[in-house]
């Protein structure tokens, strides 16, 4: 990682854990219904500032609708999200400024194939431009994005359409496009699902590295337990819906990954190898 | 044992699924067979007597046609030009009115009353003709190019917002979620993720469009919308059938020339 991808100094202390770090989001008792069905339960978690925190479960447990509600692609049927220097989640201008600090790194890169890489981390500043307008995007929108790539190690493959990067360039290039927004508040859904696994030790150190630098309150979802024990500062283990673990990678025991991964305990080989 | 038996008994109920499939597919085959031969029989296809005559009546036809007769050559070129022009000017009036109708259409655009609305409104606009479209602005507007072109217009309009609708639909909407959960207004995804995804789809079907609507402004030309049909059906009517083989000839040419430039264009954009 070349340079600060974010347009501000990293957190003193480069690797260390925040002591009494204050919370960024506070979500309490937070219910999801999705067609019909509850996703999310009864959800309270305290999300901390300058932390990275790992969501991990089974699939269908809600670890994706975790995400999609913190960036409000999805409305809670009950409960309520505070964010701090914002207050309650309630209204149209707490979650459009709630949203200005925030950046979302998709599953699968949601980016665009046939657009250049530049072009791709360029959609994370359609915040800045009206939709109408035809002029070229402004040079100086068009050097962060530059920047947020030159961060990611892929400036030189900036004119490139992303249809043609490899699958480790394009989860950069998705990774940039949160960047180049200077977020407070960066959200990762599986950003190394579709990932070569032999690349995913060095991605996963270089998304760390990235994201201490800018001293960002990451939220990430995994279901590669090894790299959420490596890169995380505090691991959320989710079971039907429900948060069934809340702590430290130190604290997540054979027990408690016996409640979150029960039945898959007994498929995994990799599981069994972990302490 | 019991187990052993119950998978015996799904596995024999999974082959009788299948055969009852293909006995049902055979079915529709033979049903669909049967409509086809009904609809060549009322359209007297099978009447062979009527084939008699035919292929000598179009061997002669061939032979007064040629050698094709250029020597009015001179007065075409306004005439082609007009043909050309209503084939341009009425495929951009149709992409530009088809691009908002065509947008509100697609499924999933967010309101359902609306979208319906544009549907019915584009299944209106081209479940007529051109040529009562062209009927009905050479009465509005006079003779000449002009009715040609909005009568393309209109039916294109109605074709496109169709296609339009369809591409829309079919586009990946997870770059367009990612713009969302960033906070970017409905218009916003529409111009940064919907647009850059079916640029390519678009253009391809806009150019198919002109190069149909260059044909069909010919046709328009038998109605008093001016072009080189006007020349061509009067040819016809005067039995000036050598002239009537140069100005297919020359109409070829165009069309072929239009199909390079879209295959060019095409090339460009779908790269």
């Amino acid at each position: 990682m070349p340079t600060a991808p974010c347009g501000r100094a990293g957190r003193s202390g480069g690797d260390d854990l925040p002591g009494n770090a204050p919370p960024a989001v506070v979500l309490d008792q937070i219910t999801v219904c999705l067609g019909g069905q509850m996703v999310l339960r009864d959800v309270s978690l305290v999300i901390t500032a300058g932390a990275i925190t790992a969501v991990v479960g089974r699939s269908g447990v809600g670890k994706t609708t975790l995400i999609r509600t913190l960036n409000g692609l999805v409305r809670p049927c009950s409960g309520t999200a505070q964010v701090a220097g914002i207050g309650t989640l309630d209204g149209a201008e707490a979650w459009r400024a709630h949203r200005r600090r925030t950046a979302t790194v998709f599953q699968d890169h949601a980016l665009i194939g046939r657009l250049s890489a530049i072009d791709n981390v360029l959609l994370g500043l359609a915040d800045q431009r009206h939709p109408l307008s035809l002029l070229p995007w402004p040079r100086a929108l068009r050097q962060r994005a530059a920047m947020a790539l030159d961060s990611v190690g892929l400036l030189a493959r900036a004119n490139a359409p992303v249809g043609k990067l490899s699958g480790g360039e394009r989860q950069r290039v998705g990774l940039a496009r949160a960047l180049v927004r200077d977020p407070d508040l960066l959200l990762a859904d599986e950003p190394f699902a579709s990932v070569d696994p032999a690349l995913v030790g060095q991605l996963s150190h270089d998304f760390r590295a990235a994201v201490r630098q800018c001293g960002l309150t990451v939220v990430i979802v995994l279901h590669q337990l090894d790299t959420a024990l490596a890169i995380a500062d505090r691991i959320v283990g989710l079971v039907d819906g429900r948060v069934a673990f809340n702590g430290t990678p130190c604290a997540f025991d054979s027990a408690a990954r016996g409640r979150v991964f029960h039945n898959l305990r007994a498929l995994s080989p990799l599981l069994k190898d972990m302490p | 044992m019991n187990f052993a038996a119950d998978r015996a008994d799904a596995v024999v109920s999974v082959l009788a699924d299948g055969s009852r499939r293909a006995v049902h597919g055979y079915a529709g085959f033979v049903a669909a067979a049967l409509a086809i031969a009904v609809a060549f029989a009322y359209a007297d296809a099978f009447n062979l007597v009527r084939y008699r005559d035919a292929l000598p009546t179009i061997l002669v036809l061939l032979g007064d046609s040629l050698p094709p007769d250029f020597s009015r050559w001179q007065s075409w070129g306004r005439p082609l030009a007009e043909t050309l022009a209503m084939s341009i000017c009425g495929t951009v009036l149709a992409a530009a009115a088809a691009a908002p109708l065509g947008a509100l259409a697609a499924q999933g655009s967010g309101f359902p009353v609306v979208s319906h609305a544009a549907r019915l409104v584009l299944n209106t606009l081209r479940s007529i003709p051109d040529l009562v479209w062209g009927i009905m602005f050479v009465a509005a507007v006079g003779f000449g190019p002009l009715p040609g072109l909005l009568a393309l217009a209109c039916h294109s309009t109605g074709m496109l917002g169709k296609f339009y609708a369809e591409i829309i639909e079919h586009v990946d909407t997870a770059p367009g979620e990612a713009l969302r959960s960033h906070g970017v207004s409905r218009l916003a995804v529409l111009r940064f993720s919907v647009l850059p995804q079916i640029l390519p789809r678009v253009v391809d079907v806009t150019l198919y469009r002109w190069e149909h609507n260059v044909r069909a402004a010919t046709v328009l030309g038998v109605i008093g919308a001016g072009g080189i049909g006007l020349q061509l059906i009067t040819a016809f009517h005067l039995f000036a059938y050598r002239e009537a083989m140069a100005l297919i000839l020359v109409l070829l040419g165009l069309v072929t020339l239009i199909n390079v430039l879209g295959a060019w264009l095409r090339a460009r954009f779908l790269a």
